[in-house]
């Protein structure tokens, strides 16, 4: 199983060392799109903790994902040098767009919508990554064009 | 091997990449690739792509992939430069000389040298601080300059950092631990980033130099997963201080050993609180405990812990090598040396600047940020991150250093400078930071976890026009309680943006409350779009672009929008060629 090997991997990376707990974690979920739950009993067993305790440290952190993501992920910069350069239109948008609130995946599997604390690129926000890369500048109509660029193999 | 050229492009802007590899391909396809070199750095500008070309420290903005073929052809490979594209920035005027307020200490390098190279480091006096404190120094010699210097955390507590020093190195137990916060999360900073990214060794050395003096042999980086480029930079800048001998055993020949790891967060703002910060390298949920013990007694594994920030460390190795008095010539007389700020929101130059302590906020402002966009009315600046306050046009010469923050309701933090406009409304603002806290409070005290939300409560019904007689006495009241009874500065800092916005303020919260109006005209409950019917030309521009049909009326005709159904999106006002369309 593919998914398994990964976590594996990983693991080994990390050495089984408890302290990288939150590192293998975020791994994971990054390789996977989230940590299901037979991910997380491996992670337990190979580190000898309790599976609870592995559940509290995931569900802690944000980049820590518990749910399988749509085929790609938005992440909408929610911070206030964002806000203040005209945030909320591209909230709006982004949720009149996909027809779905923060935090929700649409139905069809193709869109996940979430928010995501500071990135760093002030100087251009409002910002939003999709997958890995990074939007400026955003305007309404520049959200459309980019949900159909990257959308358009959906 | 030489270069004759180094190009430096700022990894950190939208579409750099796209930039970095067409710059590779042209030199490749011009034979230039063993005479010029592309790097990928740190950016300070702020005005889209950037690449500066030196020797002859040309800065090309705005750059698309398109660009690259003419800037290496006729540039790289004719040496002349594309004039053109250097000050590309229609909408924005050019940025004017570096001004004489900026003082560069901690970002002296960044931009300037290559942070994949150690060596560029050491041409720019690095490592000559930690070389002189092992071979020269003894602990309390360091101690006693650090004194001297007045250097106090730039994390934004402000304590005296010699004096942090002292208690972990007073304490009689070992192993001892050294930690660097890098988990800067306050949204609008990115001064911690653009040191990682841009000069590591400087923040590496510092830490060297700080555990010398507490005498510990281990350290941690704890950087936040959303700045990978500064992961991998300082991964690399690790692997070389190693390979060098200023990491590792035996540094300097002196018997001092150090070494540093990096550890990555997984996106929780109150990681960035010292005690949440520790259970987080531990490898557990990362909240926090009381303080005291404080971690220089019960840190890290419950062993003696020093934990700064990254610009704390920065300035170090300066410090030593110019002297504490050099240092402290510079500053206010509480407030010494230089701060980076991070300059944000509605004002023309927005982006990094480092300025001596004691500058006004009018300085920071209107001299290095170019004024307010638009030329629009400044209205208050935002300082401190989440837990700051909003600060008022009436303090804009009011010098910004540690004292004086605090004394109108506000902080140092890590440097936001978040600037707002007459276009802001405070109340949205205060509900907006407030949205923020509460979202990040982990929740294990009550005072954060419910306090924050139950105001929060309050501010949405206030700008949703449903505010009542009370409500502002009510939030003054909750405000000053959770400031009081939370455990860490995240709770106790939390009702900072609401209580400051009420005090400098008062009027715009009384009007949402009492006359149902938002004087910024942001608050959509409180807001009407009008079509003025002197102006319409009826050419239905407004009825066929509005997304919930509130619009009617027939060409030619005076259009009416019906306020029940209109959802104030703001397309109507946007679309009107007359500009018929306002807000009341």
């Amino acid at each position: 199983m593919p998914e398994s090997t990964n976590v594996e991997h990983i693991m080994e990376k990390y050495g089984g060392d408890r302290e990288a707990l939150v590192e293998i974690l975020r791994d994971v979920s990054h390789a996977a799109g989230y940590v299901s739950p037979e991910a997380l009993a491996t992670i337990a067993q190979r580190l000898g903790l309790p599976q609870s305790q592995v559940y509290s440290v995931a569900s802690f952190y944000s980049l820590i994902s518990l749910e399988p993501p749509g085929k790609h992920v938005i992440r909408f910069c929610q911070d206030a040098p964002c806000h203040v350069a005209g945030g909320r239109e591209i909230w709006e948008t982004l949720e009149r767009e996909l027809g779905i609130p923060f935090g929700a995946t649409t139905p069809d599997g193709a869109w996940t919508l979430l928010t995501t604390s500071c990135i760093g690129a002030c100087s251009v926000g409002p910002v939003m990554m999709v997958d890995d890369e990074i939007y400026g500048n955003l305007t309404p109509a520049r959200v459309r064009e980019i949900l159909a660029q990257v959308g358009g193999g959906v | 091997m030489a270069y004759r050229a180094n190009i430096l492009i700022n990894g950190d802007a939208p579409g750099a990449e796209a930039v970095y590899g067409a710059f590779l391909d042209e030199l490749q396809e011009l034979a230039l690739c063993d005479e010029v070199q592309v790097l990928m750095t740190s950016g300070l500008g702020g005005r889209g792509v950037e690449a500066i070309v030196y020797p002859d420290s040309v800065r090309y903005v705005n750059l698309t992939p398109e660009d690259v073929a003419r800037i290496t052809e006729e540039h790289l490979l004719k040496g002349r430069p594309v004039l053109n594209l250097t000050q590309a920035a229609p909408e924005v005027a050019p940025l004017p000389p570096p001004a004489p307020k900026e003082v560069r200490v901690v970002l002296r390098n960044v931009g300037k040298i290559n942070p994949f190279d150690i060596e560029d480091y050491i041409a720019e006096d690095g490592y000559a601080a930690l070389a002189r404190v092992l071979t020269t120094m003894t602990p309390e010699q360091v101690l006693d300059e650090m004194k001297k210097s007045g250097l106090r955390g730039r994390g934004g507590a402000g304590f005296p950092t010699y004096l942090k020093w002292t208690f972990a190195r007073n304490r009689p137990n070992h192993p001892k631990y050294l930690v660097c916060n890098g988990d800067e999360g306050d949204p609008g900073a990115f001064m911690n980033r653009s040191v990682l990214e841009g000069d590591p060794h400087s923040v590496i050395e510092g830490m060297a130099i700080a555990a010398y003096v507490i005498g510990a042999e281990q350290g941690y980086f704890y950087v936040r997963a959303e700045y990978p480029i500064a992961i991998r930079t300082l991964r690399v800048a690790l692997e070389q201080a190693r390979e060098y001998g200023f990491l590792g055993e035996n540094i300097f020949g002196s018997g001092f050993n150090f070494d540093l790891e990096v550890r990555m967060g997984a996106g929780a703002f109150v990681c960035g609180e010292e005690t949440a910060l520790m259970r987080s390298v531990e490898g557990q949920r990362g909240m926090p405990t009381t303080r005291p013990p404080f971690p220089a007694v019960s840190g890290l594994w419950k062993q003696p812990t020093n934990i700064n920030n990254v610009e704390t460390y920065a300035n170090v190795p300066q410090i030593l090598l110019k002297g504490g008095e050099w240092f402290a010539s510079m500053g206010t007389e509480k407030s010494k040396g230089t701060k980076t700020f991070a300059i944000a929101g509605k004002v023309k130059h927005t982006g990094l600047i480092e300025v001596p302590l004691g500058v006004t906020i009018r300085e920071i402002v209107y001299d290095i940020g170019g004024g307010i966009l638009n030329d629009k009315k400044f209205k208050a600046v935002q300082t401190g991150g989440p837990m700051g306050g909003c600060i008022p046009e009436k303090h804009l010469d009011m010098p910004v250093d540690y004292e004086s923050l605090a004394s109108v309701g506000s902080i140092m933090g890590s440097g936001g400078f978040v600037i707002m406009d007459e276009e802001t409304c405070m109340v949205d603002i205060a509900r907006f930071f407030l949205d923020f806290v509460q979202d990040e409070s982990c929740g294990k005290c009550v005072p954060c976890r419910v306090g924050t939300r139950r105001m929060l409560e309050i501010l949405n019904n206030i700008c949703e026009g449903r505010g009542q007689p009370g409500d502002i006495e009510l939030l003054e009241q909750m405000g000053k309680s959770i400031v009081r009874g939370s455990l860490c500065g995240l709770g106790q800092g939390a009702p900072n943006p609401v209580l400051s916005t009420i005090e400098h303020f008062r009027h715009e919260y009384e009007a949402h409350i009492y006359e149902k109006k938002c004087p910024a005209k942001v608050c959509r409950a409180l807001i009407e779009y009008k079509v003025d019917p002197d102006l319409c030309i009826g050419c239905t521009r407004c009825a066929r672009n509005c997304p919930v049909d509130a619009i009617a009326g027939k060409p030619k005709e005076k259009h009416v929008i019906d306020p029940t159904i209109c959802i104030r999106c703001g397309i109507c006002k946007q679309v009107c060629p007359v500009a018929a369309i306002d807000v009341y």
